[in-house]
Order: structure tokens, then C-alpha cells, then sequence
């Protein structure tokens, strides 16, 4: 196939500047990436370094300023179905119970009720929430809240799955489910997926590679291929070995600016 | 998951161990402390006007006979006798007439002056300026317009309940949080199909409130619409029955109006609380 040639996701030389006010602030300078179809990208880096502005180039959300971002090769003009976001606040449509924001996307493009039907009961199975499919968002925890804004996105037949900081508001426990649930979704499913975290080790939990971003403008500064095997023990020396690496890297940053 | 699970369990736990007293107490006392108050302002007015035959404030108990007499006659047998029924429908089919007349003109207005920035700077500076202008201000310029009668009434009610309507379908389309735009337009949701799935059900705690206080204002106003001459409805009889020094028959009207508004003021919520069961503050 083609595919293997083409990323399903391309940044080159892609840079934003938000003009606030008249004043220019520049967010992400020079941001080359390519992203190979199933791959697993996570972000990372200290706050300002532009990973959700990155993120939000790719769902279309902002333009870039320069260079170009390209889905298979095409320039994104805007968002749509192919590239899901997931938030950190949720974005969920307080209006709707479970089952109604998981066919939000289906409704849109004009599925039959009984194809919406069939969608929404497939994604709420996937997701767990098999007794929870009439209940509005407000009633629903934090982690239930964001399975739905994942069963949302795949219900939409997303490619591309973009998750800026999805558990940064979790408690560790149910965070740490949620990342196996991810990753056992991103295994069968064959996503792609771009996540965004302040963690390190969750980053070396699920990515395939690591993106290390620094800020003063945002750029991208290395990368690296996590080869571990899955699943990961976190308890492992070579995931302790990794965890060592991507900390001085990252604080390498922060040294800089203290000293 | 469980949070919720456990949560049911210890509720029906509650439940069952609960008997005997503590189960009317806690229904019981929001009526009585709700009817404390009301009973110690009745025995004052008792005590502050029994006995004194050239009050201008009658005591409870006539103003009660009066109440009788207008809904059901019997007791005086004067022009007044078993007409409640005629003048709480002419105030009533007025109170929802121009309460209906402003919802079909506001709901609209509002939201193209919320959503349409071309009409939002057309419209919006007259309307601020118009605002602050009270219903009785209007009276006489409403009743060179449209001249004595009904017709005054129901325009002094329809501006009493435009501007809540007004103001709060403005706010409510207009602060939709800007994320669930993202999510709709990442779902395939885009243009002018956000109006329906995104803005309007956003929309909707807010357009429930003004919808509730417009609804309150046009009882308020009623009075007011009805000193433009017209011979039937409550607030023309209250008028009336002040020039002729009848009181009791103008405190039986306030207490008719307090009554009604406050049936169609719950009847409105109950039909919010069905309609927005989604929303935290209103389900
Ligand atoms: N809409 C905007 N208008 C103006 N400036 C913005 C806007 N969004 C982001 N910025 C600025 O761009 C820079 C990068 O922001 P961005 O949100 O991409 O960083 P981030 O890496 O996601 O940070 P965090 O880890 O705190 O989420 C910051 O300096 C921020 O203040
Ligand atoms: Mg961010």
C-alpha cells in the first residue's frame, strides 16, 4: 500500500504566532513531525512549549501560520470526522445523555436511527458503560466522562485521535485504567493516536515515540522510539532506564533557565 | 462506576431504616415554616384593624367574605357579586397573551441579536437605551397609540415581558462555551447546523429563565396595563374598587393575582424541570 510511503500525518516546518491585542506571540516555530498510520506519538515538554497548539494545527482547529500540515499528504483546512480531539475538560454536550453524545458524529453525517443505534451500543460496550448509556454528563465521573469523549471520537470513525493532557484531571487510579483501556483500544483498533501529557512515565507507558518539545518559542527538540515491549512493566529496569533519560532531557531545559 | 453503584446502595439503606417521625418531619417543616410568617402577618391585621369601624384597612375576615362574595355571590349581592370568574380570565387571557406575544418577538430577536453580529450593532444600543424605561411610563404614550382599552393592556403586559426574554436569550446564545463548537465541528457538525444541536440547547437554561421571569413580570404589569380604561380584569377592578374606597375588594384582587401568578410561575417549572433534566442547576 501507499500508506506505508505517505505519514498520515505530516508537519513541515509548521509554526504558529497568535497575534493577541496586537501583540504577536510566537507559540511553535519550526515543528517538523511525521506521524506513520497506528503509530502511537506521545508530547511532551514544560507548560507554553506549544503541544496543544501543535495539537490543535493537526484537528484543524488553528492554521498554521507557516509551513504546512498535511493529513495523507492533503493540506488540513479545518476540523472533521477524520481527526477526533479528545479534551481535558471533556467538551462534552451537557444536553445529552451518554448514548446521544457517543452518535453526536453518526447523527451528523446523516446516519439511519438504526444505524446510530447499532454505533452507539458497539462504543458504549467498547468504552464500559453499558449501564450508564441514558445518564447526562453532570452525573458521570470524571473517568466515565472521558471514556465517552473516546467512544465519541471513535464512534466518528475517527484515524487520527488527538488527546491533549485526557487524564491530567483523573485521580492515579483511574488514570492508570484508562491508560490500559487506551492502549488495549489503540492495539486492536489500529488508531492514530497523538497524545499530549506532563508525564513522563505515561508517555513511556504508551507511546511508540516520544516527543520532546521546549519552550521560548515552542519547538520540537528530539525524539525518541520507545522499543519496549508491550505491555509495560513500569517497575522494569529498562522502563526505569527510559524514565532517566527523558527526565534529564526535559530538565535539562529548566537547568538552563534556573542557572 | 462504583461511586455510583454504592452511592444507590447506601440511599435504599437510609430508606428502609428510616420510620416513624423521621419520615413526615422533614416534609412537614418546609409547610410550617412556610406559613409561619404568612400566619403572623394575619394576626396582626387581625388585631390591628378588628373593631374599628373607620379603618380604611379591613380586618382578614371581611376582606375572606369579600373573596367569597366575588367568586361565588350570596354575601353582598352589589355590581361586584360572582364576577371573579370574568375578571380573572380578562387579566388571565392577558397575561398569556402578551407574555406569548413577547416570546414569539423576543425568542428571535434575541437570538439573531445574540448570533448576528450586523443586527447585534443595529439593535442592541436601542434596546439598552429602552431597557431601563418602566412599564408605567408607558402608559400614556401606549394609550395615544393603541387608545383606551384592551389593547393598551396587552401591550404594557407584552413589554413587561420582552425585555427578561430578551436579555436572557441574548446571554444565553451568546455564551456558549467555545469548546463545544470544536466538538461539534471535529463530529462533522458545522455552519449553520450548529444553530440546532449546539447553540439552542446551550441556549436553553437561559432562554428558561427569562421565558420564567417574563412570564412573572407580565403578572406584575397587569395592574398597570389595566389602568388604561379597560372594564374588566383584576387590575381594573382593584382601581375601581380604590376610588370607591372599597378595599377589601382591592386586597381581594391582590391576593387573587398573588395566587395565580405564583400556580403559573410553577406550572413553568415544572415544565423546566422536564425540559432540563441534563442541567445541573435546573433537573
Ligand atoms: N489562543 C491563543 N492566543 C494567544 N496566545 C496563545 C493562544 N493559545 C496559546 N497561546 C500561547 O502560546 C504558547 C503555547 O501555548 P500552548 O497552549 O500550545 O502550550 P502547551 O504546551 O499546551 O502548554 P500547557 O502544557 O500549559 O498546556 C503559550 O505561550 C500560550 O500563552
Ligand atoms: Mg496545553
Amino acid at each position: 500500500m501507499a500508506e506505508g510511503a505517505i505519514p498520515i500525518l505530516e508537519m513541515k516546518n509548521a509554526g504558529k504566532t497568535y497575534s493577541q491585542n496586537g501583540r504577536a506571540i510566537e507559540a511553535l516555530r519550526g515543528a517538523s513531525l511525521r506521524v506513520k498510520k497506528s503509530e502511537f506519538v506521545c508530547l511532551i515538554g514544560a507548560s507554553g512549549c506549544g503541544k496543544s497548539t501543535l495539537l490543535r494545527m493537526a484537528a484543524g482547529f488553528e492554521a498554521a501560520t507557516q509551513g504546512d500540515v498535511l493529513m495523507w499528504g492533503m493540506p488540513i483546512t479545518g476540523p472533521g470526522p477524520s481527526r477526533g480531539m479528545v479534551f481535558q475538560d471533556y467538551g462534552l454536550f451537557p444536553w445529552l445523555n451518554v448514548r446521544d453524545n457517543i452518535g453526536f458524529g453518526p447523527k451528523s453525517r446523516g446516519r439511519t436511527r438504526a444505524e446510530i443505534r447499532e454505533t452507539t451500543d458497539r462504543f458504549i460496550e467498547l468504552v464500559g458503560l453499558q449501564n450508564f448509556a441514558d445518564i447526562y454528563p453532570h452525573q458521570l465521573s470524571g473517568g466515565m466522562k472521558q471514556r465517552v469523549a473516546i467512544a465519541r471520537v471513535l464512534a466518528n470513525d475517527a484515524e487520527i485521535v488527538l488527546m491533549d493532557e485526557p487524564f491530567g484531571a483523573l485521580d492515579a487510579m483511574t488514570r492508570e485504567r484508562l491508560q490500559d483501556e487506551l492502549v488495549e483500544i489503540w492495539s486492536r483498533t489500529g488508531l492514530t493516536v497523538i497524545f499530549v501529557t506532563h508525564s513522563i512515565e505515561e508517555a513511556i507507558f504508551l507511546a511508540d515515540r516520544v516527543v520532546v518539545m521546549s519552550p521560548g518559542p515552542g519547538r520540537i527538540d528530539n525524539e525518541y522510539s520507545i522499543d519496549l515491549p508491550r505491555p509495560r512493566d513500569i517497575a522494569s529496569p529498562e522502563f526505569n532506564e527510559w524514565r532517566r533519560l527523558l527526565s534529564s532531557q526535559l530538565h535539562s531545559h529548566h537547568g538552563r533557565k534556573a542557572g | 462506576m462504583t461511586t455510583l453503584a454504592s452511592d444507590s446502595g447506601d440511599g435504599a439503606v437510609a430508606e428502609r431504616k428510616a420510620s416513624g417521625v423521621a419520615t413526615w418531619w422533614p416534609r412537614l417543616r418546609p409547610l410550617l415554616l412556610a406559613a409561619a410568617f404568612p400566619a403572623a402577618m394575619l394576626a396582626i391585621w387581625h388585631f390591628a384593624t378588628i373593631g374599628r369601624p373607620g379603618s380604611l384597612i379591613p380586618p382578614p375576615y371581611e376582606v375572606w367574605l369579600e373573596l367569597r362574595d366575588l367568586a361565588f355571590g350570596g354575601i353582598n349581592d352589589d355590581a361586584y357579586s360572582k364576577t371573579l370568574h370574568i375578571h380573572l380570565l380578562a387579566s388571565i387571557s392577558r397575561v398569556y397573551g402578551g407574555f406569548a406575544l413577547a416570546l414569539i418577538v423576543a425568542l428571535p430577536l434575541g437570538m439573531l441579536i445574540g448570533r448576528v453580529p450586523l443586527i447585534r450593532q443595529l439593535l442592541d444600543p436601542t434596546i439598552q437605551i429602552l431597557r431601563p424605561v418602566p412599564v408605567t411610563a408607558w402608559l400614556p404614550l401606549a394609550m395615544i397609540i393603541f387608545g383606551l382599552g384592551p389593547r393598551s393592556a396587552f401591550f404594557l403586559v407584552f413589554l413587561g415581558a420582552f425585555y427578561p426574554i430578551l436579555v436572557n436569550t441574548i446571554f444565553g446564545v451568546r455564551s456558549v462555551e467555545p469548546r463545544l463548537f470544536e466538538a461539534a465541528s471535529m463530529l462533522g457538525c458545522s455552519g449553520s447546523a450548529q444553530f440546532f444541536r449546539v447553540v439552542l440547547p446551550a441556549a436553553l437554561p437561559s432562554i428558561f429563565t427569562g421565558t420564567r421571569l417574563g412570564l412573572g413580570f407580565a403578572w406584575v404589569v397587569i395592574v398597570v396595563g389595566e389602568m388604561t380604561g379597560v372594564q374588566t380584569g383584576l387590575g381594573a377592578i382593584i382601581m375601581e374598587a380604590r376610588q370607591l374606597s372599597r378595599t377589601e375588594i382591592v386586597i381581594s384582587g391582590m391576593i387573587v393575582i398573588g395566587a395565580f401568578g405564583f400556580l403559573s410561575d410553577q406550572l413553568v417549572m415544572l415544565i423546566g424541570r422536564r425540559l432540563l433534566a441534563w442541567s445541573p442547576s435546573h433537573g
